[in-house]
């Protein structure tokens, strides 16, 4: 049996006793007792990878559901074991990281480290599970522990802002996400994700099929902050640094990635599919390394950078899918590259990422900023920390000897392969791919070239400075460092990682291309003059011009106005919409009961008329019984009484007609044949009129003149309305018999109750229940008058008390 | 017999309704009892008139009205009792704690001010 489904349970659980931990051993950082939990996770997993390797994908399932065939199933292949390691591992070192970052004194780590724990286990969860619904429970709550961790130091407003808009969009995507994946469930009948990829070949045809990819790549575009939706993902810098470098982007922001990859076997193929995903990823690569090179926060600068980043996967997952098209023969060669370098530069992103927020949280802790207005000169004080800027940013340009140039090398080969496809019309626009993709690198190479030489080198300034420090505890360069060494690992030995992980990730988002063996040549530094690596040459030298002068060009960025920016739409979006749903509200929600009860009451006859009309259920027959002439009489004096209260001016005739009413209502019961009825009627009509009398003497005389002609209209109209309707239901009620009577039973009384009166017998032992039920409320009512005539609150307490 | 029923049952329902839209807390008093009244003959009247004798098991009769919308009505008479009592306090209370009847003048107060 395998113990793959606890993996994910184990973080959640440990976050139980987290805050106990916390409360009780203050002394120590509570971060030390967490740090076992990924490395013993990421050890387990690791041992997985020599099992997948060989191609023997591991399942296990729990029923959970299971009359709605929602399984509690766990699934690890190549893909999912990437992200299971890079989680756990990542998670480890970030939180290592986090013991020298966050001071135990003064933050609240109870909280930090319970909502990275439901992070890891949630992350995990998608990743690993096969269901759907599963799938989509987890990646909900990496929304909401992303929102608790931007949202760590709620004191400060940019923080509720950034947690607040984080959590708008990508609970957006998820909706729609939702919706794309019951769709699917739908088409294929299965809510397991192996299950659909099997069934793939009906998917295609079906007429949901592009509404269903639409909705799914929604949610995928807001978790990964693409174009348009990126907007979230620079304001949730406001988050402590270990959590952007971990959530924001090795790990979270990457699910969007992992569900592209996850449903290429079932979308891939479809022209719709690559283009919305490269399409999407390229406009995204681009905005997002042109917006990184203004920005003068150095988080900022790595939010976009990270767009960008992210942006370029998902381009190469679309341009990769076209293999689907073919199929597994040997013109999808040319398309195999793109999966391959979309899930290798996913790996070297979150080493180098990763590495570069580490550097600038401790940029950000040793001197009190950011800002590289201020910074500068560093490269003396912090000699270790700038050897791993170095390192992390080079790999990002794309040089060698670091991994990104490896990546960036086959991203090159990616988009150079998919310039010479004749399909989807890419004979016509497949060469705007090498030639956006060339223009965004060299984008990249900038601000890559200012995070290091505006921070470390140029003027020392320590009187802009907060404080000066020099380099931090070994615990906060350790973390980094172990990315930095991976970093130059991963390009001596590139094809131990092709080998175990990437290999086998490839072969689950293209089931069936890896073993027919096209032919994908190994990874590898140098491969000789090819137009990739002139290509790199070129965003070196142009780099480097447009860095040298970046003063002269960069008053281009001043020139874009304010209101053209997403920023400002989504802000004034929000602002309008709150207002607009005040006025609506505040136009309803008047205070007066009147109006209430006029939306209730009109409610009831529009429902109502509308179902007798649509359902053409008004039915009429002439009568049985002859009606007498003392009835005629009764009724007649009836509508007068009834008239005298509505329209008398004086309250003691109001209460009388309204007593003759009620002996009235008594008359008719003596002819109906319920003698009870008129008893009780007539004994509590006359306790009711007492009461009324009794109460006359406390309150005011009736005054006629109340209300406009306008409101006394509507309420006229919704009156007649509603006896109206209450009159049509009475005679269709009585016209259509639908069932038998069920009174005969009571009529045995004598036989089943020993009473000879069938009425009290149904209330006090058929129905003995419904009584006492009912006699609670009366003594719930007398209580309650007798509370409100003894009850004494002193009037200034309680107009104090409401202002 | 019905017919008429049903007719004037509309009519109580009306002018219950209208009362009860009313300003004058008593009026919405008044208003409630009206339309009590009316649901009581609504009821008996659903269940068919006058089709036997009064559900008396005394031998006399061959066949009874049914007794099962009496049973109900019953024990809304009690509760209507119940309801009515209640809010009559209620109107006295909140006439001499706030000074007015008026249902224009007892709306709440605003949170944003």
């Amino acid at each position: 049996m395998s113990w793959l489904y606890l993996i994910i349970l184990i973080p959640f659980l440990y976050a139980v006793i987290v805050p106990l931990i916390f409360k009780h051993i203050p002394q120590i950082h509570t971060g030390w007792f967490v740090l076992p939990i990924p490395v013993l996770l990421f050890m387990y997993l690791a041992k997985y990878v020599t099992f997948v390797a060989m191609d023997s994908p591991f399942i296990h399932s729990v029923p959970w559901i299971p009359s709605l065939g929602i399984n509690y199933a766990t699934y690890v292949d190549g893909l999912a074991l990437i992200f299971g390691l890079i989680v756990t591992g990542i998670g480890a070192l970030v939180i290592l990281y986090s013991i020298y970052y966050l001071s135990k004194e003064r933050e609240a780590l109870g909280n930090f480290y319970v909502y990275l724990l439901l992070f890891m286990g949630a992350m995990l969860g998608v990743v690993f599970s096969d269901n759907i619904i599963v799938l989509y429970m987890f990646w909900e709550l990496t929304s909401i522990s992303s929102f608790l961790l931007i949202a760590y130091w709620y004191q400060r407003k940019s923080s509720r802002y950034g947690a607040q808009k984080a959590l708008l969009i990508t609970i957006f995507g998820g909706f729609a996400m939702l919706a794309g994946l019951l769709m699917l469930a739908n088409i294929t009948d299965t809510f397991s994700i192996r299950e659909m990829i099997l069934r793939a070949d009906k998917t295609t045809a079906h007429p949901l099929f592009l509404q269903s990819m639409v909705l799914l790549l929604l949610g995928a575009f807001t978790k990964s902050a693409q174009f348009p939706f990126h907007i979230w993902l620079p304001d949730a810098m406001e988050a402590p640094t270990p959590i952007s470098a971990y959530l924001h982007s090795a790990t979270m922001v990457k699910a969007g990635i992992y569900l592209i990859a996850r449903f290429t076997p079932i979308f891939g193929g479809s022209m719709e599919w690559f283009w919305l995903v490269s399409g999407v990823g390229m406009i995204t690569l681009f905005w997002g390394s042109f917006s990184a090179v203004k920005q003068v926060d150095l988080k900022a600068m790595l939010a976009f950078s990270t767009i960008g980043q992210l942006g370029m996967i998902i381009c190469l997952l679309g341009l990769g899918s076209a293999a689907m098209y073919y199929g597994p023969v040997k013109e999808a060669a040319l398309c195999i590259p793109a999966i391959l370098a979309a899930l290798f530069h996913l790996v070297n992103h979150s080493t180098f990422k990763g590495c570069l927020f580490m550097v600038v949280g401790i940029i950000d802790y040793e001197t009190g900023t950011r800002d590289i207005r201020r910074l500068g000169g560093l490269m003396g004080l912090m000699p270790v920390t700038f050897t791993l800027a170095v390192i992390g940013s080079f790999s990002m340009a794309g040089l060698p000897p670091f991994n990104g140039f490896l990546s960036k090398e086959l991203f090159f080969t990616g988009v150079l392969n998919a310039s010479r496809l004749d399909i989807f019309r890419m004979e016509t626009w497949g060469m705007l791919f090498p030639v956006v993709a060339w223009i965004a690198s060299i984008f990249t190479f900038i601000y890559c070239m200012v995070f290091v030489f505006r921070t470390f080198a140029g003027d020392y300034q320590p009187q802009k400075l907060e404080k000066i420090n020099n380099e931090p505890a070994w615990g906060m360069l350790l973390p980094p460092a172990v990315l930095a060494s991976l970093v130059i690992l991963f390009f001596f030995f590139p094809s131990l990682l092709a080998q175990y992980l990437l290999m086998p990730a490839v072969a689950s988002v293209l089931p069936g291309f890896v073993e027919a063996s096209l032919g994908i040549g190994p990874i590898e530094a140098w491969h000789g003059w090819t137009p990739e690596l002139i290509m790199t040459i070129g965003v070196v030298v142009v780099g480097m011009i447009l860095f040298a002068n970046y003063h002269k060009w960069s008053r281009f960025y001043g020139y874009i106005p304010v209101w053209f920016t997403l920023n400002f739409a989504y802000d004034s979006l929000l602002v309008k919409t709150e207002k607009t749903f005040e006025k609506i509200t505040r136009g309803y929600m008047t205070g007066f009961i009147r109006d209430y009860l006029l939306y209730i009451f009109a409610f009831f006859v529009v429902v109502l008329a509308g179902v007798i009309l649509m359902l053409n259920s008004f039915a009429f027959n002439p009568d049985v019984n002859n009606v007498s002439m003392y009835e005629v009489v009764l009724v007649f004096v009836m509508v007068v009484a009834a008239l005298m209260v509505l329209l008398s001016r004086h309250r003691l005739v109001a209460i009388i007609s309204l007593g003759i009413m009620g002996y009235l209502v008594a008359m008719f019961f003596v002819i109906f044949r319920a003698p009870d009825l008129a008893l009780t009627q007539l004994v509590v009509e006359t306790v009711t009129t007492v009461l009324f009398l009794l109460c006359f003497y406390f309150l005011p005389d009736l005054k006629n003149k109340i209300g406009e002609i306008g409101f006394k209209a509507a309420n006229m109209a919704v009156a007649l309305g509603f006896g109206l309707i209450v009159t049509v239901i009475a005679l269709s009620a009585q016209s259509n018999r639908l069932f038998e009577t069920i009174s005969w039973f009571f009529e045995n009384s004598y036989e089943l109750a020993g009473a000879k009166n069938i009425v009290n017998a149904i209330l006090v032992d058929f129905r003995g229940f419904d009584t006492m039920l009912e006699i609670l409320v009366l003594c719930i009512a007398g209580i309650g008058v007798y509370t409100l005539i003894k009850l004494r609150l002193d009037s200034r307490k309680v107009s104090s008390k409401n202002r | 017999m019905e017919t008429l029923m049903a007719i004037i049952i509309g009519i109580l329902f009306t002018i219950g309704v209208y009362l009860v839209l009313s300003k004058s807390l008593l009026r919405i008093i008044f208003g409630t009892s009206v339309i009590a009244h009316g649901t009581h003959l609504l009821i008996i009247t659903m269940g068919g008139l006058k089709t036997g004798g009064p559900p008396l098991l005394d031998g006399r009769a061959v066949s009874y009205t049914d007794p099962l919308p009496q049973a109900l009505i019953l024990t809304a008479i009690v509760i209507n009792f119940a309801t009515t009592a209640f809010l009559l306090v209620l109107a006295y209370r909140a006439y001499s704690a706030l000074g007015t009847e008026n249902m224009d003048h007892l709306r709440g107060i605003n949170d944003n001010e």
